[in-house]
């Protein structure tokens, strides 16, 4: 046995045979990283502390709830109104799942303000929009389960978007189905799917992990880091951040939670579902009306259908779309602008998914459309050939030692040790 | 043993290795299909009873849902104006052209699955409040559909007629569909 590691005697003698400790002291402590990430890099942690949060509550709430259609809806009110601290459970999964999409779209967002998709990571970044195809389907599934009227009809009009499908839609949508309508045996494999696809995120997320350690964090100016002087290790400096991310991320949280509990839900929901009535006005639930104001933009129903994919298709192909090798917007001043003329879209998006199919809001829903679709597919091809970008630091150290003279100290200091 | 390379050799261990690809791959593939196949409808679902509706209490102008394998079916008892119009229609405007008569067993019912071919939602216009579209039938709230009185789609995202159930005139007020 090489010289002990580890102080403890018992933790040396397991991590001998299993070297559990050396990897988690490797990846978790030692791990070199950037020092100048901002917080937006709190976000990644978020996601992950989110989907466990998501798992422990699920796991709970299903053993109180009932996969059949004459039960379901009732027993999700048992769960609100008999079962202890139900309410509590159910409105942190509810509440948890909106969470979720709005910390890892931050996560996202960051992702492509700072070139994060770029070589080597983009293998990180598939990964990452595949855990997002994951997350839409869990979701979609888990709304199912309450079989409200919001649950019953955006599960009838999700699945039928497998109709557009030329030839075997049809029998598809059927297979879906496992019947000629939205009925017991859907609701049966929703929640048999929406039980075991977080554990498929997990396997995922591990992978996007793995990835991501290979290289580390990109960083806020999106150069690779030259060197020890230019990394801190993980424990304790982001350790600490992100446990201060968190407690400010959990603030929030509980206040919707215990204040504002169906704030981002539908008051239609809580209505029982009737397979004979559709709602006035159905609406997905908040994360994905952008990508449904997509489908109803595009007036053909293969077409929308086709549209709505290929929204989250580009983001695969993104790190070959944008071929700058510069990777951070703060050295590439058009594509800045362009990145915040894609926020708006995006939300403008979002805003007209919630607003009925008629009028201007048609002709609305198509111009942001094409401009989602003219970001990816020209805007992003044509930059590097016409933006002059600014020229990059020599390393991550250089601007932080010569912006102020006290960080030199402390980076001298630090050399020192 | 010696050991030799023959070109025969090699082909057989081609051979070999191949067809122990495609015997694999055809055992997996027979593995992988009751797991796919345990979705469709099971047997107890294809059975479903086929539903009888009188229509005696139906007056002109009325219309009332029923429902068969989960899914609403709507009938109508329409006026002589709506069945005029649902004749006089070209087929030329026509997404999915098909005349009134080919909709219809006896003009005065129309029969029909009271679910959009968009993606799926009930319309509106069963009832006399209803919201019926611009060519007086069927509206589809979810995403703007308008059918006419035959049922047929005259605008919005929908691509085909609403369907027709398989039905039957047990007698002259009497069907069953399925
Ligand atoms: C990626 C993680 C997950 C997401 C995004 C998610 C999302 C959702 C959503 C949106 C609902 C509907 C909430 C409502 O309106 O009532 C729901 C319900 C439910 N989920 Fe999850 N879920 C996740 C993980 C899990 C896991 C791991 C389990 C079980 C092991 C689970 C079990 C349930 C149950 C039993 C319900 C029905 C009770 C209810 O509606 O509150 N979920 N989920
Ligand atoms: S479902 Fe009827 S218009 Fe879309």
């Amino acid at each position: 046995m090489s010289k002990p590691k580890f102080k403890n005697p018992v933790v040396n003698w397991i991590d001998y045979r299993l070297p559990i400790f050396t990897f988690m002291n490797h990846e978790l402590n030692e791990y070199p990283t950037p020092k100048n990430l901002n917080y937006f890099w709190n976000f990644g942690s978020l996601a992950g502390i989110t989907l466990v949060i998501m798992i422990v509550t699920g796991i709970v709430l299903s053993m109180n709830y009932t996969a059949h259609i004459d039960y379901a809806f009732d027993s999700v009110e048992r769960i609100m109104r008999d079962v202890n601290h139900g309410w509590l459970l159910r409105y942190i999964h509810m509440n948890g799942a909106s969470f979720f999409f709005i910390v890892v779209y931050i996560h996202i967002f960051r992702g492509l303000y700072y070139g994060s998709y770029k070589a080597p990571r983009e293998i990180l970044w598939i990964l990452g929009v595949l855990i997002l195809l994951l997350m839409m389907a869990t979701a979609f599934m888990g709304y199912v389960l309450p079989w409200g009227q919001m649950s019953f009809w955006g599960a009838t009009v999700i699945t039928n978007l497998f109709s557009a499908i030329p030839l075997v839609g049809e029998s598809i949508v059927t297979w879906l189905w496992g019947g000629f309508s939205v009925d017991n045996p859907t609701l049966n494999r929703f929640f048999s799917l929406h039980f075991v696809l977080p554990f498929v995120i997990v396997g995922v997320v591990i992978l996007h992990l793995v990835a991501l350690h290979r290289f580390g964090s990109n960083n806020p100016i999106g150069i690779d880091v030259k060197g020890k002087q230019d990394t801190i290790p993980f424990h304790p400096y982001y350790t600490i951040k992100d446990l201060f991310g968190l407690s400010v991320f959990a603030t929030i949280f509980a206040a919707a939670v215990f204040f504002f509990p169906n704030f981002m839900g539908h008051p239609d929901n809580y209505i029982p579902a009737n397979p004979m009535v559709t709602p006035a006005h159905i609406v997905p639930e908040w994360y994905f009306l952008p990508f449904y104001a997509i489908l109803r933009a595009i007036p053909d129903k293969l077409g929308g259908v086709l549209f709505m994919f290929g929204a989250i298709m580009v983001l695969f192909v993104l790190p070959w779309l944008d071929r700058s090798s510069v990777r951070s917007s703060q050295f590439r001043p058009l594509y800045k602008l362009f990145f915040w003329f894609l926020v708006i879209d995006c939300i403008a998006l979002g805003y007209l998914g919630a607003m009925p199919a008629e009028g201007i809001y048609v002709v609305l829903s198509r111009l942001a459309t094409a401009y989602y679709f003219f970001h990816f597919l020209i805007i992003l091809p044509l930059l590097p050939k016409i933006e002059s970008t600014r020229p990059l630091p020599v390393s991550i150290s250089t601007p932080i030692i010569t912006a102020s003279s006290n960080a030199s100290t402390v980076m001298a200091m630090r050399e020192k040790k | 043993m010696t050991n030799k390379n023959t070109p025969d050799d090699k082909n057989k261990r081609d051979f070999l290795q191949v067809s122990t690809y495609a015997l694999g791959a055809v055992g997996a593939a027979s593995f992988v299909w009751p797991l796919i196949n345990q979705m469709n409808p099971a047997a107890d679902t294809l059975a479903l009873a086929s539903t009888e509706v009188d229509l005696e209490q139906l007056e002109e102008g009325q219309a009332i849902t029923v429902t068969w394998r989960g899914k609403p079916v709507f009938i109508r008892h329409r006026t002589k104006e709506e069945i005029a119009s649902a004749k006089d229609q070209l087929l030329d405007g026509l997404r999915d052209p098909q005349t009134d008569e080919e909709r219809v067993q006896n003009e005065k019912y129309i029969v029909l699955v009271g679910v959009c071919t968009h993606l799926g939602c009930v319309p509106l216009g069963q009832k006399s409040g209803d919201v019926k579209g611009e060519y007086g039938g069927w509206f589809c709230p979810c995403h703007g559909s308008h059918y006419d009185h035959s049922g047929r789609i005259r605008k919005g995202p929908a691509p085909t007629n609403l369907e027709i159930p398989q039905y039957s005139f047990l007698s002259d007020t009497l069907i069953k569909i399925g």
